[in-house]
């Protein structure tokens, strides 16, 4: 899967927790989940599990708290998937 | 003397109707809201009917964003998010605000998280996967979980306290919210309670032998409150909201105002001299609403309505007597009395709250709701108050004050007096 592939993906597992929906659409690696998408910080947690179970992939601890933009989302996804 | 408190809003989600123009309607034609389940039967479930709000949970998208609504699975939280803030618009307020409301608090209760969602969470640590269930269990498996989200939507800033006292819970919670004003430490009060009744608390009742077993195949004679066939309560959900104001404070922003509450009360028995767990100490029940009496500076005689708690189990001629005996009136002289649970079943801890929204319309469209199921009133009842006070058909007439009053597992009795605003 190219960035690109991921990025658009990952839209979608963010876009039941961004009431930005603008903002969504629009995203790209610099995009900041708290700050641009004003994700409620505990949310976070939820992305990353609807992450692990959508590339059926495990993200320890320690990785999920690089996950704070689109761009270490990416990363972090894409180094698990290979 | 305090501040007076006014009723300025209501929102209810009731088993025979959800909002205020739709119960409104059922309980002027008497609409039973008590159906067949048939889950219940393949549950080995004796009793098999409840009474349950035909509630769509798409609607909630009227009132809460959509990530707020992503992962909300308690049913209760539901309940009562939209019967609070139907009662927050009935009352003439936006939603939304900036900057915390710091002149309302809220005061709302419920028995227990949804048992039912909870099972998924129990699954899953069971199945050692607690790390994959999320950041949405904590907030919808804590006791304030309704309350948590009524105030945050509505950026509630003064006393935000969930109350609990079983099937006393909704009067209770509408007595705090009315001290906290009267005593002027808030000038508005959001106050109400929810319940759903899911399969795991049903089948809990079911097994004590509480609940009416006899007419799985006719839902709407289920619910039988003061018959001499009565024979155990219908289960029944929902929730049911009051916005409570200082009367200054309501005139000076033109609210509408429903009525008045005068005082009330709220006491236990004990658990003594005849009270225990699961039956109430009728000197405590008789204490209770002579109590409320006091505070609200009214005789017995000015009480034009009772909305009793009356289930339909055995304890209903016993709470007849105990209010004989606490106004001191019988036969002819008794106020009117009606149980709304004759309709809906009994919502528990939601029972006070859609039971006081009840009352309140009785006293603003001047009506007495009938009673169902009452072709054949208990002789040991009828002893005690004419059947003609305890009316099968609506009666129209101006109804100035009704006592409201529940009674909960635990021996906790709650009581308040309503009126007419004047």
């Amino acid at each position: 899967m190219t960035r690109q592939e991921i990025l658009t993906e990952l839209k979608k597992v963010i876009a039941p927790y961004t009431t930005n929906k603008e903002m969504l659409a629009d995203i790209n690696e610099d995009t900041d989940l708290i700050r641009d998408l004003k994700i409620n910080s505990a949310n976070l947690v939820d992305i990353i599990i609807d992450a692990e179970a959508k590339y059926d992939i495990e993200i320890d601890y320690d990785a999920a708290d690089k996950m704070m933009n689109v761009g270490t989302c990416i990363d972090v996804i894409s180094e698990r998937l290979k | 003397m305090g501040k007076r408190v006014v009723v300025t809003g209501m929102g209810v989600v009731a088993p025979n109707g959800i909002g205020l123009p739709a119960f409104l309607h059922a309980i002027q034609n008497g609409l039973s809201g008590v159906k067949f389940m048939p889950h219940y039967r393949e549950l080995n479930f004796s009793c098999q009917l409840a009474g349950m709000p035909d509630f769509k949970w798409d609607s909630l998208t009227n009132y809460i964003s959509d990530v707020t609504l992503h992962g909300l699975k308690g049913t209760n939280i539901g309940y009562g998010l939209v019967a609070a803030l139907d009662a927050w618009a009935d009352s003439g307020m936006p939603y939304d605000t900036d900057a915390p409301r710091w002149e309302t608090g809220c005061v709302f209760g419920n028995s227990i998280a949804d048992t039912e969602a909870m099972k998924n969470v129990i699954i899953r640590v069971d199945n050692k996967e607690a790390r994959k269930l999320g950041s949405r269990v904590v907030e919808q498996a804590m006791n304030s979980g309704v309350t948590s989200y009524i105030s945050g939507r509505l950026g509630l800033g003064n006393k935000v306290i969930t109350n609990s006292a079983a099937c006393a819970t909704g009067t209770q919670a509408i007595l705090m919210g009315y001290e906290y004003i009267k005593h002027g430490y808030a000038q508005r009060m959001l106050v109400g309670s929810a319940e759903h009744v899911d399969t795991y608390v049903y089948g809990a009742f079911d097994s004590m032998r509480v609940l009416s077993r006899k007419f799985n195949d006719s839902p709407e004679k289920a619910s039988r409150p003061m018959s001499l066939t009565a024979a155990g309560f219908i289960p029944g959900s929902g929730a049911g909201a009051l916005v409570l104001e200082d009367l200054d404070f309501a005139l000076a922003r033109n609210a509408k105002i429903y009525a008045e509450v005068l005082g009330g009360s709220s006491n236990s028995g004990g658990q003594r001299l005849g009270g225990t767990m699961t039956a109430a100490n009728s000197t405590g029940v008789i204490r209770c609403i002579n109590e409320s009496l006091a505070s609200s500076g009214i005789e017995a005689q000015r009480i034009d309505l009772i909305s009793g708690h009356l289930t339909a189990t055995n304890a209903d001629r016993q709470e007849i007597q105990n209010w004989s005996d606490a106004l001191g009136k019988k036969g002819n002289d008794f106020p009117y009395i009606n149980s709304l649970k004759s309709m809906i079943g009994h919502c528990l801890s939601a029972a006070g709250s859609i039971e006081t929204v009840a009352s309140i319309l009785q006293i603003a469209h001047e009506f007495v709701h009938p009673n169902l199921n009452l072709d054949d009133p208990n002789p040991e009842i009828t002893n005690i108050v004419s059947a003609d006070r305890i009316p099968v058909k609506m009666i129209k007439k101006e109804v100035n004050i009704v006592a409201k009053a529940n009674f909960g597992f635990g021996d906790v009795n709650s009581c308040l007096i309503l009126s007419k605003y004047n």
